[in-house]
């Protein structure tokens, strides 16, 4: 008797839960679930449009004989190599020298440095794209100041064209990256700071030893996020360098690569797809590389 | 005396680094401002004086852009996605959180692992998807695929562990059902976690550039992001005109941030994009 009661009130939260959580199952099955499935599929497909045949591993085998993808690869992981290490370090002196509560300014400083995070991708790479132009106020102002004798190509060189994604992608999320950490710097005990500097401890030395080690957490989550947004870089790519990837090839990432090899050329969607799950390996490496870390950290 | 000298150092060194960080930080958008009343070529040419092409500008932008039109399609789609993401995502985190079962765990583990899809492997098949259902150049098509979000599911789900079972209890004493518990009491309880994630929510639909820019392929149906693209990308783009059309996109998502910036800052914490 008490073990039917049981199973009916089991039943009536099992309908609600059910019913409360369908819409968005459905969703995700439909548009998450189904579509990486397929892509999977495709990427042992090959053929032009949709008309696709059975190619085995044949995509895989293009891909190591690809140059424009080895490009579109090497450039994403410069990018990463590059930017997020420079990014994540600015983000956390910054956030060290705002988390003084006796800094004047506070407030105006700290939105001033996360009002970048306002504006779309798009936004900001067309206003990039005007300051860096040739004769812009970048290649201007640096002239007048005397530190280059003559404009930086920024758009048609490879190198700077480079330099100046690094540039942009700095400029929009260091802010984004700094609140994260001075949300965790709220939580540390601000008389640790004190006993260190009346021990004469120097102001870098309590920020690699006391800041960095206490942040760590925070700072893997930020590595690991900014790198998967790195690794799927697009928008500013897409609308620094006209939409093809700079000088020969210079900036294309992986994601404007399957753009370009979907919607530009003649679609070839199989090989697209086996691009495209080089970034869901990728990924799927990265956010192991978190279990795990975060596991070591729990022990 | 010696210490007073480093202090004073490290006080300059202080203010002045975060003196240039936050001018750098600002700077884009006082040259933006700057740009919209200057010409063209004065922009490119590096003036930073205000000039007096303004009107030219804004009148050039309102000739080359319809601009009611674009201003109505980003509006819809962000309300869209927006009203439905918020919608669908808090009723699943409620009932993930309020109806515990062993499979809805193990499902919601699932769910949780599909936050590690890049985009740009769904890109294609839903393309696809899309073109078979006739579905291409809409703005349903834009938003379908966002609603059902993982992340939004996740947060709702984490700020109901703070919801107070007791108000549930008593509601369930006086004879409400559960979507009357969810709509008349969890709702209005939980205001600050729906104000920050309709900032998330918001700020990613109204930016949103690579899937509207596939899916959105007609010039009757092109939200702000793309023009501002299109415009910027021309041979010899005017840039006076794309200035205006920058600083008209950015000004909702600007005015979210000012009047909002506490939800905002909570919100962006969140938000895992």
């Amino acid at each position: 008797m008490a073990h039917a009661r049981r199973g009916g009130i089991g039943r009536y939260y099992d309908v609600n839960g059910w019913l409360f959580v369908a819409p968005a199952l459905g969703l995700i099955a439909l548009f998450m679930i189904y579509p990486i499935l397929w892509s999977l599929w495709m990427s042992f497909q090959s053929g032009r449009g949709m008309m696709m045949k059975f190619a085995g591993f044949a995509n895989i085998v293009r891909l190591w004989n690809d140059p424009v993808f080895i490009k579109a690869l090497t450039n994403t992981m410069t990018y990463f190599v590059v930017q997020v290490p420079i990014m994540i370090l600015l983000a956390l002196i910054l956030a060290s020298l705002l988390n003084n509560p006796r800094l004047v300014g506070r407030g105006l400083f700290r939105t001033a440095i996360f009002l970048p995070c306002v504006t779309s991708l798009v936004a900001y790479s067309v206003l990039f794209k005007g300051m860096f132009a040739p004769d812009g106020i970048v290649n201007s102002t640096l002239q007048a100041i005397g530190i280059i004798a003559s404009p930086i190509p920024w758009l048609t060189n490879a190198f700077w064209a480079k330099t100046l994604v690094i540039i942009a992608i700095t400029w929009r999320w260091t802010g984004y990256n700094m609140i994260f950490y001075l949300a965790a710097l709220q939580n540390i005990d601000k008389s640790i700071y004190e006993v260190a500097r009346i021990d004469g401890v120097p102001a870098w030395a309590r920020f690699t030893h006391i800041t960095i080690p206490l942040l760590k957490p925070v700072i893997l989550f930020t590595t690991v996020i900014s790198t998967i947004g790195t690794l799927q870089l697009f928008d500013e790519v897409y609308n620094l360098t006209e939409g093809k990837g700079g000088p020969s090839n210079a900036t294309l990432t992986l994601s404007l690569y399957i753009y370009n090899l979907t919607f530009r050329f003649m679609p070839n969607f199989g090989y697209a797809a086996t691009v495209s799950y080089v970034i869901v390996v990728l990924v799927a490496l990265l956010a192991f590389v978190q279990f795990f870390a975060a596991r070591e950290r729990d022990r | 005396m010696n210490t007073s000298v480093t202090r004073n150092a490290s006080a300059v060194f202080t203010y002045g680094f975060l003196g240039l960080m936050a001018f750098l930080s600002v700077f884009p958008f006082i040259w933006m401002v700057l740009g919209a009343t200057n010409s063209s070529i004065d922009i490119i040419k590096g003036n930073l004086l205000p000039g007096e092409a303004l009107a030219t500008n804004v009148g050039n932008f309102f000739t080359l852009v319809n601009v009611p039109l674009v201003f109505w399609n980003s509006a819809k789609v962000t309300i869209l996605a927006t009203v439905l993401t918020l919608a669908v995502s808090s009723l699943a985190g409620y009932g993930f959180e309020m109806f515990r079962s062993r499979q809805r765990e193990r499902v919601y583990r699932v769910m949780l692992l599909t936050l590690m899809i890049p985009f740009a492997a769904l890109m294609i098949p839903l393309f696809i998807m899309m073109g078979k259902s006739g579905l291409i150049n809409t703005h349903l098509a834009v938003v379908l695929p966002s609603i059902g979000s993982a992340f939004v599911i996740f947060y709702f789900r984490q700020s109901t562990k703070a919801f107070p079972s007791e108000l549930r209890d008593a509601a369930k004493v006086d004879g409400l059902k559960e979507w009357q518990i969810f709509l008349f009491i969890y709702v209005p309880v939980m205001r600050s976690t729906y104000a920050a994630a309709f900032i998330i929510v918001f700020m990613t639909a109204w930016n949103n550039y690579l899937w509207p820019l596939i899916v959105l392929q007609s010039n009757e149906t092109k939200t702000i992001t793309l023009v501002i693209s299109s415009l910027a990308s021309a041979y010899y783009p005017d840039y006076g005109v794309v200035m205006v059309g920058t600083i008209l996109a950015t000004l909702p998502t600007l005015a979210v941030f000012f009047f909002m910036q506490r939800q905002f800052v909570q919100g962006m914490l969140g938000s895992v994009k």
